[in-house]
């Protein structure tokens, strides 16, 4: 692994009003790292995760992606917000798979998938169609090339999802709980897709409630309560063996 | 129904000789007796209003006579140019309040807020008569660059052009917000962690969606436009009901040339409501599994269901 953490956070806070989300993040991801973000609801791992692409903005703390700063530039001991393009900019190379899907619904699979190739990196749009019908191929939907989003399965769609963020050729891909709006028989399919993904040395950060995934797929795991880290770890130590009383009570429920 | 139920129960080999056939049921048909009575009724009336126009006074001659007028159809024509051209205004003046009202500046969206305020507020014939009378605060125009009389300025064409298309940009202001709003936040969230940009996102992402929303509102306006235009007779402009009265003066056949008038709204409002079904159409792609069917292979099964009406 490269000394360089592809994600760095330090004291990071978040809050919306006078609801105080996100209390001092501190934590690393290296390159290559399956990281797994569990706890409960409201506990903050969602948040954390839409302020590394920046979707949300951190009211105090660093934030770094690949070196870089999330969201500002400093000169000096002085920082400047970036603005609109530039934060675009820095999103190309982070790709995002939401709980709820969001494929474009007036756009076909194979369209979803080239849309952002072909806006955002001027990519003709004969070469993206190729490259996303592979894309498609390796998340085994090949033949649903030319049908709508509401003609899939969420399952499917979701797989949709992960093929469009990977089109642009992210070095790091951002998971907010990617099978929990799925039929219980349909979910294993993505996780698939993810464990080929991890298998392939793509960076990801998860946040999941699939603790199976965790264990057998995860390189670290954070347990995230009330907006801090309560316990770290290799997911194996954390998952059989909490430290924690926090962490032991949450497992109970969910295991 | 028969042969359909009669495959059905045909189980594996082994269980065969078992199988009785069901028995089918062959109940008597509840009679529908109101359905006779309202429709013996409504054909009733229908006849009866029948009967009191056939033995009214009207020149049915004349109507088709004057139908294909020339100063009909140039009143016919007139009324489309000044319906489009004031949609058009409308529809620009419309998408600009829209994203004014929805901007992040307190300003623009303070007077985009006042602009619909006034223009929805008063009625659209006030409006008119205001525009051209507008000579009489401001007998002359000056712009700086250009300088006339108002009265020469304010033609009857433009009169009617800044009633209509200043009204109609207040509702369409409205129905594009409703629009754009419309679109799950989601989306943009999705389009923006895919490094797009706003402009990217408002013309690839929202506004495609936002059309399923904006455009049947919009061929309501429109329809409503081409009938709401009989308001310019107010200013003088040459419109095709102020054509219709102008024959009728000379001729006096008054209702005659107000059917004349009718018939000519009547085919244009269906018209367009066939080119705005149409659009939708196109705009649903995606948003339903199966498209709807088009008129004409309604219109069949609609026949169809008729023709089994007794069941």
């Amino acid at each position: 692994m490269t000394a360089q953490p592809m994600v760095k956070a330090e004291g990071v806070h978040k809050s919306f009003g006078p609801a105080h989300i996100l209390k001092g993040i501190d934590l690393e991801v290296a390159e290559g790292e399956v990281f797994c973000l569990i706890g409960p609801s409201g506990s903050g791992k969602s948040t954390f995760l839409r302020c590394i692409n920046h979707l949300e903005q951190i009211n105090a703390g660093r934030l770094y992606v690949d070196g870089d700063l999330v969201g500002y530039r400093q000169k000096g001991d002085k920082l400047y917000e970036l603005k609109d393009s530039e934060v675009a900019l820095k999103r190309r190379d982070i790709g995002m798979v939401f709980q709820r899907f969001n494929l474009f619904p007036h756009m076909t699979a194979v369209e979803n998938v080239m849309e952002a190739p072909v806006q955002v990196k001027r990519e003709s749009k004969a070469v993206a169609r190729e490259r996303a019908l592979k894309l498609l191929d390796r998340v085994g939907l090949a033949d649903k090339a030319g049908n709508y989003p509401s003609q899939l399965s969420g399952g499917q769609q979701q797989r949709v999802a992960i093929a469009r963020a990977l089109a642009m050729q992210p070095k790091l891909m951002l998971f907010d709980e990617p099978t929990s709006a799925l039929d219980p028989e349909l979910v294993g399919d993505v996780l698939d897709v993810m464990r080929g993904l991890a298998e392939d040395g793509m960076t990801m950060i998860v946040v999941t409630h699939e603790m199976g995934f965790a264990r057998e797929v995860g390189d670290s795991l954070v347990f995230m309560d009330d907006g801090v880290v309560v316990e770290a770890g290799n997911p194996r130590d954390v998952l059989t063996n909490p430290q924690h009383d926090r962490t032991k009570s949450f497992l109970s429920k969910v295991l | 129904m028969t042969d359909k139920l009669d495959k059905t129960p045909s189980g594996p080999a082994d269980a065969a000789p078992e199988q009785v056939p069901p028995d089918i049921i062959r109940a008597i048909p509840v009679r529908h007796y109101g359905r006779w009575v309202s429709a013996v009724l409504v054909v009733a009336v229908l006849g009866a209003l029948g009967y009191a126009f056939a033995q009214g006074n009207v020149r049915w001659a004349t109507v088709t006579d004057k139908l294909f007028d020339s100063s009909i159809l140039t009143g016919l024509w007139h009324t489309v140019l000044i319906s489009v051209v004031s949609m058009a205004v409308g529809l620009a003046l419309g998408v600009l309040f829209a994203v004014m009202r929805l901007s992040k500046n307190p300003v623009t969206s303070s007077v985009a807020w006042l602009y619909i305020w006034f223009f929805r507020g008063t009625p659209v014939y006030v409006q008119l008569l205001i525009w051209f009378n507008l000579a009489l605060i401001f007998p002359i125009l000056n712009l700086g660059f250009y300088k006339d009389y108002m009265t020469a300025v304010m033609t009857p064409f433009l009169a009617a052009l800044l009633g209509l298309g200043l009204n109609e940009g207040a509702y369409m202001a409205e129905i594009v917000r409703a629009g754009i709003q419309s679109v799950d936040e989601g989306q943009t969230e999705a389009s923006h962690a895919l490094g797009m940009t706003q402009m990217q996102t408002m013309r690839r992402v929202v506004l495609p969606q936002s059309m399923r929303v904006i455009i049947p509102p919009t061929g309501n306006e429109f329809i409503n436009m081409l009938k709401t235009s009989s308001l310019v007779v107010a200013v003088q402009y040459q419109d095709l009901l102020r054509s219709a009265q102008d024959v009728a003066a000379t001729s006096f056949a008054v209702m005659e040339m107000l059917f004349v008038a009718s018939i000519w709204y009547l085919a244009l409002t269906s018209v367009f409501s066939v080119g705005q079904y149409y659009l939708e159409r196109r705009f649903a792609r995606g948003s339903l599994r199966a498209l709807p069917p088009t008129p004409l292979e309604r219109i069949k099964s609609n026949l169809l269901s008729l023709s089994n009406w007794r069941r």
